[in-house]
């Protein structure tokens, strides 16, 4: 039946131009001298690009005439179409025809519709506007009781639909899943696949019935659905191992010659990859042992899986058969296919590529550039230390010959790679041949190149081998080759390399013996005055003369750079020249401030700028606004200039996430006034340039303070510019200043914040922190009620971290912790039993009593925890004062005023020794996995660590005090991270081991995994119904779903109530039918919430700024209303 | 994945194009000319599968029609080789004697066709599965299919 269907379909087009197939081309030229044959003729005729232009632009503005004429029949619609298709297959934009497609398809009988959809299945894509046109049509045509037209409807949705219309048609393709005829069945599974590769959480639902399609009795329905099964194996391959007896049953029946063999099948093998099937395979490798192309590409899927699954001799023999056939053949193509899985198979059976030692070679000699490339890459999974030279040496030969940039830039990474970036052992056999080697590869690959490859090359020159004498001697080497190769005249050489020989030869010439510094400076100055080098070549090589200038004892050619440069056009090189002036002048100082050899040493520098706290304070005692960074100012800018402001809302998000991040670290007014130049300080700590700067202002005598970072020296660049950047910075910062001097009285109010402000200079971060919050706009003043709760809470937060509480109330907070989480876990209704922080400063001592009294509470109740082991909750027995030296995790909660709640404890690894069980506190900014470990044993362990695998996902930050050296016995430790989301997801699997020593050196390790879901980073957004409002006209991004609710729960305030308890939503408020809710994501996207009921259905309506966001809270909604 | 269904003739003119991911119009023109381009350059000893920057090119030559495949790195180059050809054999079917100029008139009927196909791996069409069936009977001969 379905090729009954598919035969109509696609004799359709064929139909509308009055062909029958049976009747050949010639009838259907003659029928078709219409315009599309002459026009397909013409362009046929035409011999040069200009013509066809020509005839092409002529067609299309006789097409605009004729599509937008209201005469136009849809018949010469349908026409013209085609003739669309054709001028844009060519190239030629036909945009204005886009909406007459999908008017076609809407309007059309059967046959015009097909061309309509064909049209725009091939105008548009995905994201076009115009797309949105057509779901209409396409829902129309999925409730037809024609089939031709669900067919239709079926093969456009899943070659393009737009992911927020996906809701309007998924139910009805999913009932089409049970539809009667195969070919429909087939399809809807493929508009789901496509479903799935878009936005797979709104499909997440309906995977039990992708599992009626992996058993569909139609082939055709079973092979679409295992592309689904394919990707969601290969995101989660633990997930469905259930299903590999049916995946087992369909090879079977392959093999068994029962089903059609078909293209499917090696999507069928990379399924199973995920599993071990050795007995299957086994046998699909003797039945394709017969020569016929198709099966050779079986074959070579099959080779593949054997080296991917456990590897088993017998397999692998067989498999290493296979290759050698493939390697031997004299089809070229073969050999291809033979090579690539050498390469696979290399890394793990080095042998193999010893039986095939003389095909690799003569592969190498190819006259097929691809073999040849494919070869290369082969090799260079086998480079060693023996090989290298011999690899390198072909790797170079290939790339002078190669003109594409494409290659030069793999192969010259490659080749680096094999050099340089190993570091640790890089493979180069001797210092003349590394270097001569480096030679070639910058000289080739150019401008190019990745420029991490000059980085790590200069990196390893100057942090050199573990011998210093070898060292010495590489760089001398590298020092004269570069002295020969700028000896040379009329070559060109690239920027980059120029510049790598540049910073060589500014840090090493004083190696050499016979040149002397001034000779270098004379080839350098050479350089300067040549007009090819590039501005930024240029300032490396002044760069490199300002450090050979102390060494040098003429200094004619310095002075007559001088000369030249200081009244250069360019103000990088002028500011670079005037540097070497002054330093010129003062010989001393520039040797202390440039010495020898020093690139690698580490360097404090004070990236807050915190020695120009004085001249800051004169200038705003003097009346002068406070430095406000750029963003800042263009902010306020834009915030005046706009109409319809949706400015401060975003503001207000990230404001509040900034003063929460930055105020804990304590960072001084000084500093926030020159914020940006910290900015780009702290960037910049690994640059050489900075080196001289910052010791020239040590000369004048400033004293790092507290807050000074401090940059980590890494020996790699010098980057001149960004020296100069951090000059101009300042320059703007003056500037700023003096302008703010002139500035009229508008600016008043905020001079008097200003001033305000600087009186508590470098002391009260929360001062700091208030007026930063009123600087950042005006409208947020406003909203200062809704923050007030919070910024209260950081205040007392910092007063905390000053430890102006005494220890005494210390405790008592702490045992208010212990008291909070116990209640918790024992009587839910408890929970909200708070801790104002604002009275605790004052009321802790008289709540003590109060305390006191829990705590023996609690020490009666130590039961609760007993099968957990959770000793960090137990109240400790000694004296409440010791209780903080003790317990590490009460102290790290002292810095947070609020309770948190969290998770039960779940013991999720256990062996004899050791046992681990974990639980999640959702704090306000992140979420706090702890891990608590028990030593059960009688012994001690030794340094106990626990490691986090790394997640795409997620960012996970250990807390202090992670790895423990020793681990009394019968003990209970815990280990803190704070997990961060980097990008949304539904579910998510975080894991990790733990490894300790015991007592006999006996190291051992246990892994474990914790389920981490969306709602973990979400937490209720507080935010009042007024910026509701204007938040949600300022969001893009929407999805909208209709949610069946059961009886019970048919109320809205008992819905929302779910949501609040099982998603943490906020409710903002509930008017009739409808509430408004609010959440964010950690750490600051917010997505609003609509919800409205009717009868039993409650239509959900997200938006939030962030794409994927509501189509996950979505999901949980979903999951959450049906669970209840 | 297939990344786009290209046939062209030797002068370099289009004859068919499909992409199955959106290429802007500008820049489908030009890489149409590199595709082909490269594909002429090459002998018939050399093999069929190019490296172009980061995806591979499959072509098969019928007379003067080129029919390339650029599929990225995850697809089996051999199994796109023989499928091209499976193509051709369908082509010739339907048209009893398929020739280039054929393609260009009937360009809706091949779209249709390839509608099915479309990413070859979203789904086993009509088109590839009759051409596979074909295979496995072992009637493959790799010669010209009669396009002329």
């Amino acid at each position: 039946m379905s090729d009954i269907v598919e035969k109509t379909l696609t004799a359709l087009p064929g139909l509308f131009l009055q062909n029958q197939p049976g009747g050949g081309p010639a009838a259907a030229k003659a029928s078709f001298s219409s315009r599309l044959g002459s026009l397909v003729r013409g362009i046929t005729a035409l011999t040069s690009k200009h013509e066809e232009e020509k005839l092409i632009q002529q067609e299309l503005s006789s097409l605009k005439a004729t599509v937008s004429a209201p005469t136009t029949t849809l018949k010469m619609m349908k026409e013209c179409m085609v003739r669309l298709i054709y001028c844009e297959m060519l190239g030629y934009d036909a945009s204005f025809g886009y909406i007459h497609a999908i008017k076609l398809a809407q309007q059309g009988n059967l046959l015009e519709k097909r061309v309509g959809y064909l049209a725009v299945s091939l105008f548009l894509h995905e994201s076009h506007e115009l797309l949105l046109l057509l779901v209409n049509t396409v829902v129309k045509d999925l409730q037809s009781t024609n089939l031709v037209e669900v067919c239709m409807a079926l093969t456009v949705v899943s070659q393009i639909f737009p992911r927020e219309m996906i809701p309007a048609v998924l139910p009805l393709i999913e009932d089409k899943l049970q539809h009667s005829k195969e070919i429909i069945r087939r399809k809807a599974v493929l508009a789901l696949y496509k479903f799935h590769l878009i936005a797979p959480n709104q499909v997440q639902h309906i995977h039990i019935k992708f599992r009626k399609a992996l058993c569909d009795r139609d082939v055709g329905v079973m092979a679409a659905s295992l592309h689904i099964y394919l990707r969601m194996i290969k995101e989660n391959s633990s997930g469905y191992k259930d299903l590999t007896g049916s995946f087992v049953t369909i090879l079977k029946q392959v093999v068994g010659g029962k089903l059609p063999v078909d293209f499917n099948y090696h999507i069928l093998l990379q399924v199973l990859q995920k599993y071990i099937l050795l007995l299957y395979l086994t046998m699909i490798l003797t039945i394709s042992a017969i020569f016929i192309f198709l099966s050779l590409a079986i074959l070579f899927e099959c080779v593949h899986t054997v080296y991917s699954i456990y590897p088993k001799s017998e397999l692998l023999e067989k498999a290493a058969k296979c290759i050698g056939k493939f390697v031997l053949s004299p089809k070229i193509n073969l050999k291809y296919l033979g090579l690539k899985a050498l390469t696979y198979v290399i890394q793990q059976d080095p042998t193999l590529a010893l039986q095939h030692q003389m095909t690799i070679i003569e592969c190498l000699d190819h006259p097929d550039p691809i073999i040849k490339r494919e070869t290369l890459e082969l090799l260079y999974r086998i480079t060693n230390a023996q090989n290298v030279t011999v690899i390198v040496q072909k790797m170079l030969e290939y790339l002078h010959q190669s003109k594409e940039e494409y290659v030069i830039v793999n192969l010259v990474g490659k080749i680096a790679d094999v050099l340089v970036l190993n570091t640790v052992d890089t493979y180069a056999p001797d210092n003349a041949w590394f270097i001569q080697t480096m030679n070639a590869v910058f000289s080739v690959g150019g401008d190019v190149m990745h420029p991490d490859i000059p980085n790590n090359f200069l990196r390893l020159l100057a942090e050199g081998f573990d011998d210093e004498t070898e060292d010495q001697q590489l760089r001398l080497y590298a020092v004269q080759s570069y002295l020969t190769l700028l000896d040379m005249e009329n070559v060109f050489y690239p920027q980059r390399f120029l510049q790598v020989m540049s910073w060589v030869l500014g840090e090493y010439s004083y190696l050499l013996d016979k040149e002397t510094p001034a000779e270098v400076i004379a080839k350098l100055y050479k350089l300067l005055m040549n007009d090819s080098v590039s501005s930024e070549t240029k300032t490396w090589l002044i760069a490199a003369v300002t450090k050979l200038t102390p060494q040098a004892h003429s200094f004619d050619t310095v002075e007559r750079l001088i000369h030249e440069f200081t009244i250069s056009l360019d103000t990088c090189m002028r500011q670079h020249a005037f540097e070497l002036k002054h330093l010129h002048e003062n010989v001393e100082l520039m040797k202390s401030l440039l010495p020898v050899d020093r690139s690698c040493e580490d360097l404090v520098v004070d990236a807050s700028l915190s020695f120009l706290d004085g001249f800051v304070a004169e200038g705003l005692s003097q009346g002068a606004a406070p430095y406000k960074p750029h963003h800042q100012r263009q902010e306020e800018k834009l915030s005046q200039e706009k109409v319809l402001n949706f400015e401060p809302y975003g503001l207000s998000f990230s404001s509040s996430g900034f003063t929460g991040r930055q105020s804990p670290a304590g960072i001084s007014l000084g500093s926030d006034i020159s914020g940006n130049s910290a900015e780009t300080g702290l960037k910049e700590t690994n640059s050489l340039k900075l080196e001289g700067i910052k010791k020239l202002w040590g000369k004048e005598g400033y004293l790092p303070k507290k807050e000074s970072k401090t940059g980590d020296e890494s020996g790699a660049l010098p980057v001149p510019q960004e020296s100069i950047m951090e000059n101009v910075d300042q320059a703007i910062t003056k500037k700023d200043q003096s302008q703010v001097l002139t500035q009229s009285k508008e600016e008043k109010e905020k001079q008097l914040l200003a001033s305000s402000l600087f009186v508590g200079l470098g002391s009260e971060s929360t001062v700091n922190l208030l007026g930063k919050a009123d600087t950042v706009s005006h409208k947020f003043r406003r909203k200062s009620k809704v923050k007030e709760a919070k910024s209260g809470e950081t205040t007392s937060t910092h007063n905390m971290t000053c430890s102006s509480f005494s220890s005494l109330s210390n405790v008592a907070y702490e045992d208010d912790y212990y008291l909070n989480t116990l209640h918790d876990r024992g009587d839910k209704e408890l929970k909200t039993f708070s801790l104002n922080s604002e009275l605790l400063d004052s009321e802790s001592l008289t709540e003590l009593p109060l305390v006191e009294k829990f705590s023996n509470c609690s020490l009666s109740t130590p039961s609760l925890f007993a099968d957990n082991s959770m000793e960090i909750f137990h109240p400790p027995q000694s004296t409440a004062a010791s209780v903080a030296k003790e317990s590490s995790l009460a102290s790290s909660f002292l810095e947070e005023t609020t309770e948190y709640i969290h998770s039960n404890a779940m013991e999720i690894c256990n062996n004899e020794t050791i046992s681990v069980s974990s639980y999640k506190i959702w704090k306000d900014d992140c979420l706090l996995m702890v891990w608590s470990v028990t030593n059960k044993s009688g012994l001690e362990l030794k340094s106990a660590n626990l490691e986090i695998f790394p997640a795409e996902n997620f960012k996970v930050t250990e807390q202090p005090g992670c790895c423990l050296p020793v681990m009394e016995a019968e003990s209970t430790k815990s280990f803190q991270y704070s997990v961060q989301i980097e990008k949304p997801f539904t579910e998510e699997i975080l894991s990790g081991f733990i490894s300790y020593h015991m007592m006999d050196a006996h190291s051992a390790q246990l892994e474990f995994s914790v389920n981490l879901s969306l709602l973990d980073f979400i937490r209720p957004l507080k935010i009042s119904s007024e910026d509701f409002g204007k938040l949600w006209l300022s969001f893009a991004n929407d999805v909208k779903q209709n949610v069946k609710m059961s009886e019970s729960q048919a109320a809205l305030p008992f819905a929302l109530k779910t949501l609040q308890q099982k998603l943490r939503l906020h409710i903002i408020e509930i008017i009739g039918n409808e509430g408004l809710l609010a959440c964010q994501l950690l750490p600051s996207i917010p997505c609003l919430l609509h919800c409205r009921v009717y009868a039993d259905v409650l239509a959900l309506w997200f938006r939030s700024s962030c794409s994927t966001l509501p189509d996950y809270l979505l999901y949980q909604c979903q999951k959450v209303m049906e669970g209840s | 994945m297939i990344k786009f269904f290209l046939m062209v003739n030797k002068q370099g003119q289009t004859r068919l194009s499909k992409y199955y991911e959106h290429v802007d119009i500008n820049k489908r023109t030009l890489l149409e000319t590199e595709v082909i381009k490269s594909c002429l350059s090459r002998s018939n000893e050399q093999c069929s599968f190019i490296e172009y920057k980061d995806f591979k090119l499959i072509y098969r030559q019928y007379a003067a029609l080129f029919i390339v495949v650029g599929v990225n790195d995850t697809e089996n180059e051999m199994a796109i080789y023989e499928f091209i050809h499976n193509f051709v054999e369908v082509l010739d079917e339907y048209f009893s004697r398929v020739s280039e100029l054929d393609v260009s008139f009937f360009n809706t009927v091949f779209h249709g066709t390839q509608a099915h196909s479309s990413p070859y791996q979203i789904g086993s069409c009509s088109v590839t599965q009759a051409g596979v069936q074909r295979c496995d009977h072992g009637s493959l001969h790799p010669g010209s299919p009669g396009l002329k």
